[in-house]
Protein backbone atom coordinates (compact mmCIF):
# COMPACT_ATOMS: atom_id res chain seq x y z
CA UNK A 1 0.00 0.00 0.00
CA UNK A 2 1.09 3.51 -0.66
CA UNK A 3 0.77 6.20 1.66
CA UNK A 4 -0.14 8.76 -1.65
CA UNK A 5 0.00 8.72 -5.63
CA UNK A 6 3.16 10.71 -5.28
CA UNK A 7 4.58 8.13 -3.58
CA UNK A 8 3.78 5.53 -5.63
CA UNK A 9 4.99 6.96 -8.70
CA UNK A 10 8.35 6.78 -6.78
CA UNK A 11 7.94 3.34 -5.84
CA UNK A 12 9.99 3.67 -2.85
CA UNK A 13 12.96 4.62 -5.11
CA UNK A 14 12.90 2.12 -7.72
CA UNK A 15 10.56 3.77 -9.63
CA UNK A 16 12.81 3.62 -13.03
CA UNK A 17 13.29 -0.03 -12.73
CA UNK A 18 9.53 -0.88 -12.23
CA UNK A 19 8.03 1.69 -14.77
CA UNK A 20 10.39 0.86 -17.19
CA UNK A 21 9.58 -3.28 -16.82
CA UNK A 22 6.19 -2.06 -17.11
CA UNK A 23 6.42 -0.29 -20.25
CA UNK A 24 8.38 -2.86 -21.95
CA UNK A 25 5.83 -4.84 -21.43
CA UNK A 26 2.70 -2.70 -22.53
CA UNK A 27 4.88 -2.39 -26.12
CA UNK A 28 5.26 -5.80 -26.54
CA UNK A 29 1.89 -6.66 -25.52
CA UNK A 30 0.26 -3.67 -28.04
CA UNK A 31 2.63 -5.22 -30.38
CA UNK A 32 1.10 -8.51 -30.20
CA UNK A 33 -2.53 -7.07 -30.74
CA UNK A 34 -2.00 -5.19 -33.43
CA UNK A 35 0.20 -7.51 -35.67
CA UNK A 36 -1.90 -9.97 -36.59
CA UNK A 37 -4.74 -7.73 -37.05
CA UNK A 38 -2.61 -5.87 -39.70
CA UNK A 39 -1.70 -9.22 -41.19
CA UNK A 40 -4.84 -9.90 -41.07
CA UNK A 41 -6.33 -6.90 -42.89
CA UNK A 42 -2.89 -7.20 -45.32
CA UNK A 43 -3.63 -11.09 -46.53
CA UNK A 44 -7.41 -9.96 -46.85
CA UNK A 45 -7.14 -7.16 -48.94
CA UNK A 46 -5.03 -9.95 -51.07
CA UNK A 47 -7.81 -12.46 -51.31
CA UNK A 48 -10.52 -9.71 -52.17
CA UNK A 49 -8.76 -8.44 -55.13
CA UNK A 50 -7.62 -11.97 -56.49
CA UNK A 51 -4.20 -11.84 -56.50
CA UNK A 52 -3.87 -15.75 -55.63
CA UNK A 53 -6.15 -16.47 -59.00
CA UNK A 54 -4.12 -18.79 -61.28
CA UNK B 1 -43.82 -43.32 -36.65
CA UNK B 2 -42.78 -46.89 -37.53
CA UNK B 3 -39.74 -45.28 -38.66
CA UNK B 4 -38.37 -43.41 -35.90
CA UNK B 5 -39.39 -46.43 -33.55
CA UNK B 6 -37.09 -48.62 -35.36
CA UNK B 7 -34.92 -45.85 -35.54
CA UNK B 8 -34.75 -45.83 -31.61
CA UNK B 9 -34.59 -49.42 -31.47
CA UNK B 10 -31.80 -49.38 -33.44
CA UNK B 11 -30.12 -47.19 -31.49
CA UNK B 12 -31.30 -49.17 -28.41
CA UNK B 13 -29.24 -52.18 -29.51
CA UNK B 14 -26.39 -49.63 -30.24
CA UNK B 15 -25.88 -48.37 -27.15
CA UNK B 16 -25.98 -52.28 -25.82
CA UNK B 17 -24.09 -53.06 -28.10
CA UNK B 18 -21.63 -50.40 -27.74
CA UNK B 19 -22.09 -48.85 -24.22
CA UNK B 20 -22.20 -45.36 -23.74
CA UNK B 21 -18.66 -44.69 -23.50
CA UNK B 22 -18.37 -45.57 -27.25
CA UNK B 23 -21.54 -43.38 -28.30
CA UNK B 24 -19.25 -40.62 -26.30
CA UNK B 25 -16.21 -41.18 -27.99
CA UNK B 26 -17.82 -40.87 -31.00
CA UNK B 27 -19.43 -37.86 -31.11
CA UNK B 28 -16.11 -36.42 -29.46
CA UNK B 29 -14.76 -37.38 -32.82
CA UNK B 30 -17.11 -36.33 -34.67
CA UNK B 31 -16.98 -33.01 -33.06
CA UNK B 32 -13.05 -32.91 -33.43
CA UNK B 33 -13.32 -33.91 -37.39
CA UNK B 34 -15.73 -30.85 -37.88
CA UNK B 35 -13.53 -28.56 -35.47
CA UNK B 36 -10.94 -29.63 -37.39
CA UNK B 37 -12.64 -28.12 -40.64
CA UNK B 38 -10.90 -25.51 -41.50
CA UNK B 39 -14.11 -22.96 -42.35
CA UNK B 40 -15.41 -23.79 -39.42
CA UNK B 41 -12.22 -22.74 -37.25
CA UNK B 42 -12.30 -19.70 -39.39
CA UNK B 43 -15.78 -18.56 -38.52
CA UNK B 44 -16.02 -19.84 -34.76
CA UNK B 45 -12.27 -18.78 -33.79
CA UNK B 46 -13.08 -14.78 -34.10
CA UNK B 47 -15.80 -14.98 -31.41
CA UNK B 48 -13.82 -17.69 -29.59
CA UNK B 49 -10.71 -15.26 -29.27
CA UNK B 50 -13.38 -12.31 -28.18
CA UNK B 51 -14.61 -14.23 -25.37
CA UNK B 52 -11.01 -15.20 -24.48
CA UNK B 53 -9.41 -11.19 -24.82
CA UNK B 54 -12.37 -9.94 -22.36
CA UNK B 55 -11.38 -11.47 -19.35
CA UNK B 56 -7.70 -12.29 -20.05
CA UNK B 57 -7.30 -8.39 -20.26
CA UNK B 58 -9.67 -7.75 -17.37
CA UNK B 59 -8.00 -10.05 -15.00
CA UNK B 60 -4.43 -9.09 -15.84
CA UNK B 61 -5.24 -5.43 -15.49
CA UNK B 62 -7.14 -6.44 -12.19
CA UNK B 63 -3.66 -8.30 -11.29
CA UNK B 64 -1.05 -5.89 -12.33
CA UNK B 65 -3.27 -3.36 -10.92
CA UNK B 66 -3.95 -5.49 -7.34
CA UNK B 67 0.58 -5.74 -7.63
CA UNK B 68 1.41 -2.26 -8.09
CA UNK B 69 -1.47 -0.35 -6.45
CA UNK B 70 -2.94 -2.76 -3.30
CA UNK B 71 -0.30 -5.14 -2.17
CA UNK B 72 1.86 -4.64 0.87
CA UNK B 73 5.13 -3.52 0.27
CA UNK B 74 8.27 -6.46 0.44
CA UNK B 75 10.02 -6.28 3.45
CA UNK B 76 13.50 -7.22 1.40
CA UNK B 77 13.10 -5.33 -1.69
CA UNK B 78 10.87 -2.85 -1.10
CA UNK B 79 8.76 -1.88 -3.89
CA UNK B 80 11.13 -3.04 -6.39
CA UNK B 81 9.57 -6.39 -5.75
CA UNK B 82 6.45 -5.47 -7.82
CA UNK B 83 8.40 -6.01 -11.22
CA UNK B 84 7.04 -9.89 -10.17
CA UNK B 85 3.58 -9.21 -11.14
CA UNK B 86 5.05 -8.58 -14.96
CA UNK B 87 7.59 -10.94 -14.49
CA UNK B 88 6.33 -14.18 -13.41
CA UNK B 89 3.21 -14.34 -15.28
CA UNK B 90 5.24 -13.67 -18.59
CA UNK B 91 7.82 -16.49 -17.53
CA UNK B 92 5.24 -18.63 -16.89
CA UNK B 93 3.71 -18.11 -20.17
CA UNK B 94 7.06 -18.59 -22.17
CA UNK B 95 6.94 -22.04 -20.24
CA UNK B 96 3.30 -22.65 -21.05
CA UNK B 97 3.31 -21.47 -24.29
CA UNK B 98 6.36 -24.12 -25.57
CA UNK B 99 4.47 -26.62 -23.83
CA UNK B 100 1.33 -26.28 -25.89
CA UNK B 101 3.37 -25.89 -29.10
CA UNK B 102 5.10 -29.63 -27.89
CA UNK B 103 1.93 -30.90 -27.70
CA UNK B 104 0.20 -28.99 -30.97
CA UNK B 105 3.69 -30.14 -32.34
CA UNK B 106 3.01 -34.02 -31.61
CA UNK B 107 -0.63 -34.21 -33.07
CA UNK B 108 0.35 -32.47 -36.03
CA UNK B 109 3.04 -34.89 -36.70
CA UNK B 110 1.28 -37.77 -35.60
CA UNK B 111 -2.13 -37.31 -37.32
CA UNK B 112 -1.62 -34.56 -39.74
CA UNK B 113 -3.82 -32.55 -38.44
CA UNK B 114 -3.37 -28.92 -40.22
CA UNK B 115 -5.03 -27.13 -37.20
CA UNK B 116 -2.08 -28.32 -34.94
CA UNK B 117 0.32 -27.19 -37.71
CA UNK B 118 -0.77 -23.57 -37.72
CA UNK B 119 -1.07 -23.70 -34.22
CA UNK B 120 2.60 -24.15 -33.84
CA UNK B 121 3.10 -21.77 -35.88
CA UNK B 122 0.89 -19.43 -34.97
CA UNK B 123 1.87 -19.33 -31.17
CA UNK B 124 5.66 -18.94 -31.50
CA UNK B 125 5.42 -15.38 -31.85
CA UNK B 126 3.68 -14.56 -29.07
CA UNK B 127 5.73 -17.14 -26.58
CA UNK B 128 8.74 -15.78 -28.21
CA UNK B 129 7.78 -12.18 -27.25
CA UNK B 130 6.50 -13.69 -23.59
CA UNK B 131 9.92 -15.23 -23.37
CA UNK B 132 11.55 -11.85 -24.00
CA UNK B 133 9.57 -10.07 -21.73
CA UNK B 134 10.48 -12.44 -18.89
CA UNK B 135 14.29 -12.21 -19.47
CA UNK B 136 14.40 -8.25 -20.00
CA UNK B 137 12.12 -7.92 -16.78
CA UNK B 138 13.98 -9.86 -14.84
CA UNK B 139 17.03 -8.30 -15.87
CA UNK B 140 15.72 -4.59 -14.73
CA UNK B 141 14.78 -6.64 -11.41
CA UNK B 142 18.23 -8.39 -11.13
CA UNK B 143 20.15 -5.15 -11.54
CA UNK B 144 18.87 -3.43 -8.05
CA UNK B 145 18.67 -6.83 -6.27
CA UNK B 146 21.50 -8.39 -7.27
CA UNK B 147 23.94 -5.27 -8.16
CA UNK B 148 23.82 -6.93 -12.15
CA UNK B 149 21.77 -7.21 -15.24
CA UNK B 150 22.68 -10.68 -16.32
CA UNK B 151 24.71 -13.43 -14.76
CA UNK B 152 25.36 -17.04 -16.55
CA UNK B 153 22.99 -18.98 -14.21
CA UNK B 154 21.01 -21.85 -15.21
CA UNK B 155 18.14 -20.13 -14.72
CA UNK B 156 18.78 -17.33 -17.12
CA UNK B 157 20.78 -19.55 -18.85
CA UNK B 158 18.04 -21.95 -20.06
CA UNK B 159 15.38 -19.48 -20.10
CA UNK B 160 17.46 -17.30 -23.21
CA UNK B 161 17.83 -21.10 -24.21
CA UNK B 162 13.96 -21.28 -24.46
CA UNK B 163 13.80 -17.76 -26.40
CA UNK B 164 15.84 -19.04 -29.63
CA UNK B 165 13.79 -22.41 -29.30
CA UNK B 166 11.16 -20.05 -30.01
CA UNK B 167 12.93 -17.55 -32.41
CA UNK B 168 14.20 -20.93 -34.24
CA UNK B 169 10.64 -22.33 -35.13
CA UNK B 170 10.02 -18.83 -36.38
CA UNK B 171 13.17 -18.91 -38.32
CA UNK B 172 12.87 -22.58 -39.68
CA UNK B 173 8.96 -21.75 -40.78
CA UNK B 174 10.17 -18.45 -42.82
CA UNK B 175 12.91 -20.31 -44.35
CA UNK B 176 11.42 -23.17 -45.64
CA UNK B 177 9.18 -22.86 -48.69
CA UNK B 178 7.03 -25.34 -48.83
CA UNK B 179 4.42 -24.95 -45.63
CA UNK B 180 3.56 -28.08 -45.36
CA UNK B 181 7.35 -29.29 -44.86
CA UNK B 182 7.77 -26.20 -43.41
CA UNK B 183 4.96 -26.37 -40.45
CA UNK B 184 6.11 -30.27 -40.27
CA UNK B 185 9.55 -29.01 -39.39
CA UNK B 186 8.26 -27.09 -36.37
CA UNK B 187 6.54 -28.75 -34.92
CA UNK B 188 9.43 -31.52 -34.38
CA UNK B 189 11.68 -28.61 -33.29
CA UNK B 190 8.99 -27.80 -31.02
CA UNK B 191 8.55 -31.76 -29.62
CA UNK B 192 12.15 -31.98 -29.36
CA UNK B 193 12.59 -28.61 -27.45
CA UNK B 194 10.33 -29.29 -25.08
CA UNK B 195 12.77 -30.74 -22.95
CA UNK B 196 14.23 -27.69 -22.08
CA UNK B 197 11.03 -26.50 -20.16
CA UNK B 198 11.30 -28.87 -17.05
CA UNK B 199 15.09 -28.33 -17.19
CA UNK B 200 14.33 -24.37 -16.94
CA UNK B 201 11.51 -25.38 -14.34
CA UNK B 202 13.95 -26.98 -11.93
CA UNK B 203 16.87 -25.37 -12.65
CA UNK B 204 16.81 -23.57 -9.36
CA UNK B 205 16.53 -27.05 -7.21
CA UNK B 206 19.17 -28.86 -9.43
CA UNK B 207 21.59 -25.92 -9.78
CA UNK B 208 22.95 -22.93 -7.07
CA UNK B 209 21.62 -20.48 -8.87
CA UNK B 210 21.40 -16.42 -8.05
CA UNK B 211 17.79 -16.57 -8.96
CA UNK B 212 15.04 -17.10 -6.01
CA UNK B 213 13.48 -20.75 -5.81
CA UNK B 214 9.85 -21.64 -6.20
CA UNK B 215 7.02 -19.88 -4.17
CA UNK B 216 4.16 -20.56 -6.10
CA UNK B 217 4.44 -24.36 -6.89
CA UNK B 218 5.63 -25.08 -3.28
CA UNK B 219 3.88 -27.36 -1.12
CA UNK B 220 3.60 -26.74 2.47
CA UNK B 221 4.21 -23.47 4.09
CA UNK B 222 2.81 -20.86 1.54
CA UNK B 223 5.99 -18.55 0.45
CA UNK B 224 3.77 -15.40 -0.16
CA UNK B 225 1.69 -13.45 1.84
CA UNK B 226 -1.83 -13.98 0.27
CA UNK B 227 -2.08 -10.72 -0.68
CA UNK B 228 1.12 -10.69 -2.63
CA UNK B 229 -0.18 -13.96 -3.58
CA UNK B 230 -3.52 -13.21 -5.10
CA UNK B 231 -3.10 -10.68 -7.79
CA UNK B 232 0.09 -12.39 -9.23
CA UNK B 233 -2.74 -15.63 -9.93
CA UNK B 234 -5.08 -13.22 -11.53
CA UNK B 235 -2.41 -11.97 -13.84
CA UNK B 236 -1.25 -15.22 -14.66
CA UNK B 237 -4.36 -16.42 -15.18
CA UNK B 238 -5.21 -13.98 -17.66
CA UNK B 239 -2.25 -13.58 -19.25
CA UNK B 240 -3.06 -17.10 -20.01
CA UNK B 241 -6.05 -16.08 -21.68
CA UNK B 242 -4.94 -13.34 -23.64
CA UNK B 243 -2.11 -15.87 -24.85
CA UNK B 244 -5.09 -17.80 -26.85
CA UNK B 245 -6.53 -14.93 -27.81
CA UNK B 246 -3.36 -14.04 -29.42
CA UNK B 247 -2.51 -17.06 -30.96
CA UNK B 248 -5.95 -17.32 -31.96
CA UNK B 249 -5.39 -14.58 -34.16
CA UNK B 250 -1.96 -15.51 -35.53
CA UNK B 251 -4.06 -19.09 -36.55
CA UNK B 252 -6.65 -16.65 -38.45
CA UNK B 253 -3.35 -15.41 -40.18
CA UNK B 254 -1.68 -18.65 -41.11
CA UNK B 255 -4.64 -20.27 -42.33
CA UNK B 256 -5.60 -17.14 -44.74
CA UNK B 257 -1.70 -17.31 -45.99
CA UNK B 258 -2.13 -21.58 -46.59
CA UNK B 259 -5.34 -21.78 -47.88
CA UNK B 260 -5.17 -18.71 -49.99
CA UNK B 261 -6.27 -19.88 -53.05
CA UNK B 262 -8.81 -22.73 -52.07
CA UNK B 263 -12.46 -22.05 -52.50
CA UNK B 264 -13.59 -21.61 -49.50
CA UNK B 265 -11.62 -18.70 -48.75
CA UNK B 266 -12.31 -17.40 -51.92
CA UNK B 267 -16.21 -17.78 -50.73
CA UNK B 268 -15.82 -15.97 -47.35
CA UNK B 269 -14.32 -13.03 -48.79
CA UNK B 270 -16.32 -13.00 -51.96
CA UNK B 271 -19.58 -12.61 -50.27
CA UNK B 272 -18.36 -9.72 -48.16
Amino acid sequence: MHESWQQFWAMGGYAGYVWSSYAIAAVVIVGNIVAPVIAHRQIARRIKNEEFDD
Amino acid sequence: MVETHYASTQFTIYLQRNGVGVLAKSAFMLWLHRFGSLPYFYRVSRPIALALAVPGVLLAAYGVYGGLVNAPVDYQQGDAFRILYIHVPSAWLSLFGYTSMAIAGAVALVWRLKLAEIFVVAAAPVGASFTFLALVTGSIWGKPMWGTWWVWDARLTSELILLFLYLGVIALHNAIESPRSAARACALLSVVGVINVPIIHFSVEWWNTLHQGPTVTRFGRPAMEMAMLWPLLCAALGFTLMFGWLTLWNMRVQLLRRERRSRWVKKVFSDA
